[in-house]
């Protein structure tokens, strides 16, 4: 058989496997070809920066790059005793080009970092440098201040010897290392960062079960009625979907203030008083009614589109078969929506988690989440290798529920409206 | 949604409830919407309903803060306005124009590494807003591009593709593919083929994922707050800044205007959305 197929040839006298595969190869490649102008782009701007973010965020070369013969003496020296003259002149020289350079600013900020007190040392030694004689550094800068003397102060200084660090990571989780290069926890009241985690994961969860909770009930009254009725109470949920995000959140801001319609509405049907109005924005309150209501389209639409598609025969047969409604909502009608629960809850999940323009504006200090605090790194204190480091934090929790997703569901049924 | 006459008490009881829980999240869906409206046509400077609205006082309403909005001195609403429109039309235009040209690709049955190469094109809507602002701010501080307009509308060409993708894909998968064969065997060009055949088939498709394009880039606001500077501000970058700095109901004549927009825009995806369906013969 397989010498008789190897005879069948094309016109050409190829043989047609060989016509075929190439064939083949050829629309490959025309189908690549199509694909690549946008995949190019997308890994120049964005794919490629997400890797710079990484390098970025365990980057530590500034102080490897600003004391390079200080640390290269440093190799031999075990840290237990005072560093030997060689480590003090290499010191010395390094730190006489900086403050030719005019950066040993950015060196006393850097230690500073490791540890505290390194600022006014490295200014005191700035002002007697200027008066060193030639040889024997090690006595003339440990006579500039006591803690030059002090050997914990030039371990800090070794800590900073490595071109890459994990301390961004360790920071956004509240941890660092300690003088014994042990991994710890910072003081309990000094925790904001695991704080913020906590709080985000908390109100993003809450959200999606408020989406779920609220979505449920409509989308199945969307998918039942008849099409002329559900067609007009889909607006009510694609005009949300529809409207910028920022009026959302203003309409938001002018319902849930202390004089707005909500507070009005409380003391008119006799809730609260009229002078003890709560505070209803501006905490985390705000942030979750906000936040739900702006989401819920994101649940609807894939239950709506789920829900679409089973027959209602199906709950007649199961009554018919004697079960009562509620058994045969249990049995029959919600196993059969439960690709729309895990694509609308995957959706609002991760939508809520990397939320950053309602709790910045109506969150206040209580109802903000992770991404604020990366966003007032990156324009506040420009710790741009933390901002990144708690980004990519963020990223791989949001792709490993991504993958968990796809595990249990399949990626494929995300429809969009 | 009448009951029939021997529905036992008990079940019609619970019936009534769920239609008011409905009403009730409808209500709480669509209401916040519309407090905007009557609350713009304040004659006041406050964001609150005065005793004069709650009484249909007609002196209580004015038109004076879409004057202001329009007119009003050392006003930020026209410029940014027109970056606005600028920005997310040619966003749009790269947008749909890679979009639409990789959707084809994907569509191919040839394609290689399908799976991966989809995941790297719908990344962007993936991952959280906030990542990818800083992601393109460190792309675009390096090339030079922050501050300008080319800077913001490649970074909305960015966040736009995958909206283009998935909806042009979708629209392709219902494609008949016997009739470019069919053009093509009646000698037509595969160029030709894909203008007069394909294109006016997966229009609707295309139209929609432009859309999707449009409102993504009009109404980003994380990603433009690293990037723009002065020259650049857009409606929501104003809005932001006015919602964090003082609430003033000029932002609510804007926001009427945009609630308008987004009407005009949500009426026209859903009659694409019809026509693509029946044209991709789904009938419901």
């Amino acid at each position: 058989m397989s010498s008789e197929t190897r005879q069948i040839l094309t016109t050409d006298g190829i043989p047609l496997e060989v016509s075929l595969k190439k064939a083949e190869r050829k629309n490959k490649i025309k189908a690549f070809l199509l694909v690549a102008p946008l995949l190019l782009f997308l890994l120049i701007t964005y794919i490629f920066p997400i890797g710079d973010m990484l390098l970025r965020s365990v980057d530590d070369k500034m102080v490897t790059e600003m004391l390079p013969k200080t640390f290269k003496s440093m190799e031999d020296w075990d840290g237990n005793e005072m560093p030997p003259e060689e480590v003090f002149e290499a010191f010395y020289l390094d730190f006489q080009k900086l403050v030719e350079e005019k950066r040993d600013g950015k060196l006393s900020t850097q230690l500073n970092y490791t540890k505290n007190g390194f600022k006014s040392i490295l200014k005191k030694l700035r002002r007697k440098a200027k008066n060193f004689e030639e040889g024997n550094y090690k006595e003339q800068i440990m006579a500039v201040h006591k803690r030059w003397a002090d050997v914990e102060y030039w371990r800090a200084i070794k800590r900073r010897a490595p071109a890459f660090t994990s301390s961004k990571y360790l920071k956004g989780m509240d941890m660092y290392k300690n003088e014994e290069g042990k991994i710890v926890s910072v003081k309990e009241d000094r925790r904001i960062h695991r704080v913020l985690w906590l709080r985000t994961l908390e109100i993003a969860f809450f959200v999606t079960l408020l989406c779920f909770l609220m979505a449920y009930p409509i989308a199945h009254l969307l998918a039942t009625l008849p099409m002329k009725y559900s067609n007009l109470l889909m607006i009510c949920v694609l005009l949300p979907f529809w409207t910028s995000l920022l009026v959302r959140t203003a309409s938001w801001m002018i319902l849930l203030q202390q004089q707005g319609v909500v507070n009005d509405f409380f003391v008119m049907i006799g809730l609260v008083a009229d002078d003890n109005r709560p505070e209803m924005m501006y905490n985390k309150t705000g942030t979750y009614v906000a936040m739900t209501q702006i989401l819920l389209p994101f649940m609807v639409l894939p239950l709506y589109s789920v829900m679409k598609t089973i027959s209602p025969s199906l709950m007649r047969a199961g009554k018919s078969l004697g079960g009562t409604p509620f058994v045969t909502f249990w049995k029959v009608y919600f196993p059969l929506t439960i690709p729309g629960i895990g694509a609308g809850c995957l959706l609002v999940f991760i939508l809520a988690i990397g939320y950053y323009i309602t709790p910045a504006l109506v969150g206040g200090a209580s109802g903000t989440l992770i991404s604020n605090q990366i966003a007032f790194h990156m324009k506040s204190t420009l710790d741009w290798s933390f901002a990144s480091a708690m980004g990519l934090m963020l990223l791989a929790g949001v792709l490993a529920i991504y993958w968990i997703y796809n595990k249990l569901v399949g990626i494929d049924n995300i429809k969009l409206g | 949604m009448a009951l029939p006459k021997y529905t036992e008490p008990h079940y019609r009881i619970w019936h009534y409830t769920y239609i008011f829980i409905c009403t009730c999240v409808f209500f709480f869906l669509i209401a916040p919407l519309f407090v905007i409206f009557p609350l713009s046509f304040n004659a006041e400077e406050f964001l609150s309903f005065s005793e004069g609205m709650k009484n249909l006082d007609p002196d209580a309403f004015s038109l004076r803060w879409y004057k202001d909005m329009i007119y009003g001195t050392k006003n930020p609403w026209g410029l940014a306005a027109k970056n606005s429109f600028i920005i997310a039309i040619f966003a749009t235009l790269g947008s749909v124009l890679l979009g639409t040209v990789a959707a084809l690709g994907l569509s191919s049955r040839h394609m290689p590494y399908k799976g991966l190469i989809m995941a790297t094109l719908i990344s962007p809507m993936i991952v959280p807003l906030i990542i990818s602002g800083v992601a393109i701010f460190f792309f675009m501080a390096k090339a030079g591009l922050a501050a300008t307009h080319t800077g913001i509308i490649l970074a909305h060409i960015i966040l736009g593709t995958p909206f283009v993708v998935i909806t042009v894909t979708a629209t392709l998968s219902g494609f008949d593919h016997s009739v470019t064969r069919a053009a093509s065997s009646l000698g037509s060009d595969p160029v030709n083929t894909f203008m007069k055949i394909t294109l006016p088939l997966i229009l609707p498709g295309v139209i929609s994922g432009g859309l999707f394009a449009f409102v993504t880039s009009f109404d980003e606001v994380v990603v433009v707050l690293f990037l723009a500077g002065l020259e650049n501000t857009t409606i929501p970058i104003q809005m932001w800044t006015g919602l964090r700095e003082q609430l003033s109901p000029t932002i609510l004549a804007v926001a009427t205007c945009l609630i308008i927009l987004s009407t005009l825009i949500l009426v026209t995806a859903e009659l694409l959305r019809r026509r693509s369906e029946r044209l991709r013969g789904i009938n419901r």
